[in-house]
């Protein structure tokens, strides 16, 4: 093992990879700043330039950096104008675009910077350190398991079922259900709810929702916010301010470091990805918050921003076991890679370790450079970046429309996403001035169709429902969704029922 | 070492990859077209966006033809730009629609409303035969190992896919199991919605064994980590000659995942037959071969008529299928 990490060293730290690292890393975090380019999209485009390459290592050192480089770029438009770009930076407008509304916009950048970056790192160590073993780890989940996964992925929505609002974020998180079972489901042959239009066929698309569900009803609601004030959007000394003060770190210190572990360990399963890890990074985290700390949750906390950012960095990072280790891609970005990599003769699976070790170390190597490059390159940035929140409003508006426009159109080529987007984003709006929340529908949009189908799939395999005590794992992890949705309204009521009992008392 | 020198090569092969849509190269055949646009009807990334732009690459570099462009037009599961081409034919005559199996499948089930009848079949260009693949632990190395198993405990024998059912790894699978004398309903067929996903299940052990792409299998099993069972092939496949047919196993079938191209229809005749020409001079030429080997490709070519009898019959096979799978 040592020999194959000197060798990858001396791979990774050529001026050729370096370069690519460097070049990999700028590519995806400016391409993945604009909402509708994910890591998807942007690595099919640079695929024909990594394969004209030809050398593997490079190539992948190239299409890894471009990778995290996306996922860390696609949180700043969660943060600045709640559009989030990528599935697993939903989570990360949660409390990001809050704080950037309360005028901290560059402090909720550097949070999430840095909490990427801390993820990022310590996701490569574990790699380094794990990946051999974690294979089988891999495999360990069954359908059975994933269904219950989902599950306690869904109990994120606890978090916006504030006061007096459970029926309507149930409400919400139903609709959002429903709005996945839309197209065909990977189950069954026959399409649902389409009412015949061609375009709904495949379900609508993960980016259009997202855009019709925050961007939209946010830039519309400055508009339209009554009491909204006549300058800019907020306090525009403090927007460019990236200082986190020393309390503040210790703070956020403690959740970094949990959830870039548990992030990479849900990145390693090839059925989670770092979608599921974010929101579960949120979940948790909200969960074992002190109660004056969980009530800030979903209206700016640091804590509830640098959870899923570093749980999203970690995953990302955690997919690469699955994909090195055994050749199986866990997710669309991990496929594109891996056929990036059949395509450079390269077979990723347990052989590629003792055959290539020099590609496999220095992938990993690169991860650690291209991580700290993110960090060195995005810092000093971040001012100008967090600049665009203090151009007036009737020149800010009209841009987050485009950008959303553009989210939605960009990915598919197809204006009908635009007309979905417009009808969607004025129901949308109108469930926002309703206060309705908006997020468990785009969780429950997410998350439902994954856990619909390993439902279905489990019920198939095991000829009905007993999956669910048969297999103790899936038992384990749906007794910890109910703990996460229990748990806190069972504390509240028992400090309701404590601070009645004193007053009685005396 | 060769890490030290390539900087530089890099570059300019990376530029190079760039220019593909530039100026008609020298080398190479004469040139039988100007310019192709190439509509792709799903996402960037996919297989017929690789498959589109691989042929479109070749033939520029070859010098076959002038330039290529691409259009990506996802939506309906490849219907809408089906729907595109019919509708805009006239103005859409330098335009090659590229496509696969599934414009047969969905067709029948109604995903799609027109089916290829409705297009100008150019040819059939590449493929990728089907294969069933079991856990390299898995005490069923061939498919009597799969058959006697199957037939001592059918629900314990479930096969799963990365495709819906009555999609076309259901299909292989009913077709493997109705060619060997059993009743196709029967199987227990446990659909994933990607391929990778049911390669994931498969290794897990949560289903006994997998019908995909036997490209998609091949890598995994040289690493060792997959036994692949039987490939629907005629003869046995060059890149893996340890690999049994399923006709040599006894079970008499064989298919091929087709990916071809589409013109619009009422196509000129002259139109059509220079792009069966530039398609035809396409497989000689080394930039074919870079493209192809580059992506594991088979040569499959089934030009004109060849092509309409090959999707007649495979439409035939695949609906009598599905009517007794109950799909239609």
């Amino acid at each position: 093992m040592l020999e194959g990490l000197i060798e990858g060293l001396v791979t990774a730290f050529t001026f050729t990879n370096i370069l690519m690292v460097i070049g990999g890393v700028l590519i995806g975090t400016f391409i993945g700043m604009l909402p509708g380019l994910g890591p998807m999209s942007i690595i099919a485009i640079m695929i024909p330039v990594a394969i004209s390459i030809g050398d593997p290592s490079t190539a992948l050192i190239l299409l890894a950096g471009v990778y995290y480089g996306a996922i860390f770029g696609g949180s700043t438009s969660s943060i600045l104008i709640n559009a989030p770009g990528v599935a697993s930076t939903v989570a990360t407008s949660f409390d990001g675009y809050p704080l950037a509304r309360q005028g901290k916009a560059g402090k909720a950048l550097t949070v999430a910077a840095v909490s990427s970056f801390a993820g990022g790192t310590i996701g490569a160590v574990l790699l380094m350190i794990f990946a051999p073993m974690l294979a089988t780890v891999a495999l360990l989940f069954h359908s059975t398991e994933y269904f219950a996964l989902m599950v306690v992925g869904l109990s994120a929505i606890a978090a916006f079922a504030g006061t007096g609002q459970v029926s309507k974020a149930i409400m919400m998180t139903i609709l959002g259900l429903m709005l996945g079972t839309v197209g065909e489901a990977a189950l069954f042959p026959a399409p649902r709810f389409t009412f015949g239009v061609q375009d709904l066929q495949s379900g609508l698309s993960f980016i259009t929702l997202a855009m019709a569900m925050f961007a939209l009803p946010e830039a519309i609601y400055l508009v339209l916010d009554p009491n909204r004030s006549k300058t800019g959007s907020g306090g525009t000394s403090e927007i460019k301010d990236l200082r986190i003060t020393k309390a503040e770190a210790k703070e956020i210190a403690p959740v970094v470091g949990r959830q870039s572990l548990q992030g990479f360990f849900i990145g390693v399963l090839p059925g989670a990805g770092a979608t599921i890890a974010s929101f579960l990074g949120y979940a948790v985290e909200r969960n074992i918050a002190r109660k004056e700390d969980r009530d800030k949750f979903g209206k700016g906390a640091l804590k509830g921003l640098a959870a899923p950012e570093s749980a999203n960095n970690a995953a990302c990072t955690g997919s690469f076991v699955p994909l090195l280790t055994l050749g199986i891609p866990g997710s669309g970005t991990t496929a594109i890679l891996l056929g990036a990599l059949i395509a450079l003769n390269v077979s990723p699976g347990p052989r590629l370790m003792v055959d290539n070790p020099n590609i496999f170390w220095s992938v990993i190597i690169s991860m650690y450079l291209g991580n700290l490059v993110l960090l060195i390159l995005n810092l000093p940035l971040i001012p100008y970046i967090a600049k665009i929140l203090a151009v007036p409003r009737n020149y800010l508006i009209p841009f987050i429309l485009f950008f959303t426009m553009m989210g939605a159109y960009i990915g598919q080529n197809n204006a009908t996403e635009l007309l979905l987007l417009v009808g969607l984003g004025v129901a949308a709006t109108i469930l926002r001035f309703a206060n309705f929340p908006l997020a468990p529908a785009l969780i429950g949009f997410i998350l439902g169709r994954m856990l619909e189908d390993n439902f279905a799939r489990s019920m198939q395999l095991y000829d009905g429902i007993g999956f669910v005590w048969e297999r103790p794992m899936t038992t384990g992890l749906l007794f910890l969704a109910i703990v996460l949705v229990i748990l806190p309204s069972w504390r509240a009521r028992l400090a309701r029922i404590r601070a009645r009992g004193i007053a009685d008392g005396d | 070492m060769k890490k030290t020198t390539f900087g530089r090569r890099a570059i300019l092969a990376a530029a190079a990859a760039l220019m593909v849509s530039g100026g008609p190269a020298l080398a190479g055949s004469h040139q039988v077209l100007d310019q192709i646009h190439f509509l792709i009807p799903g996402g960037a990334g996919g297989g017929w966006d690789g498959t589109a732009r691989g042929t479109g690459e070749a033939l520029t570099n070859a010098g076959i033809i002038g330039s290529a462009t691409y259009e990506n037009m996802s939506g309906g599961g490849g219907g809408k730009a089906i729907g595109y081409l019919i509708e805009n034919a006239e103005s859409n005559y330098d335009t090659l629609m590229v496509n696969s199996t599934p414009i047969v499948i969905r067709a029948l089930t109604g995903v799609i409303s027109q089916n290829f009848r409705d297009l100008t079949m150019v040819a059939g260009t590449i493929g990728d035969y089907a294969a069933l693949v079991v856990g390299k632990d898995s005490p069923i190395n061939s498919m009597d190992d799969l058959l006697a198993a199957y037939r001592a405990n059918p629900s314990e024998v479930s096969i799963g896919g990365g495709s819906v059912p009555g999609g076309m790894d259901h299909l292989v699978a009913a077709m493997v199991m109705q060619a060997a004398g059993e009743d196709p309903t029967a199987v227990k067929y446990v659909a994933y919605d990607a391929g990778g996903m049911a390669m994931a299940g498969l290794l897990s052990g949560e289903i006994a064994a997998l019908s995909t792409g036997f490209s998609e299998a091949v890598a995994l099993a040289e690493a060792g980590e997959v036994k692949i069972i039987g490939v629907t092939s005629d003869e046995r496949i060059d890149a893996a000659p340890d690999v049994p047919t399923m006709k040599e196993q006894g079970i008499d079938m064989d298919f091929v995942n087709w990916r071809g191209f589409f013109a619009a229809p009422g196509l000129p005749a002259e139109k059509l037959a220079a792009y069966q020409e530039a398609l035809t001079a396409m497989y000689d030429t080394p930039e074919w071969e870079e493209v192809r080997a580059r992506n594991g490709w088979v040569n499959i070519h089934n030009s004109g008529d060849d092509f309409v009898a090959f999707l007649e019959n495979q439409e035939g096979i695949i609906k009598d299928l599905m009517i007794k799978l109950g799909f239609l």
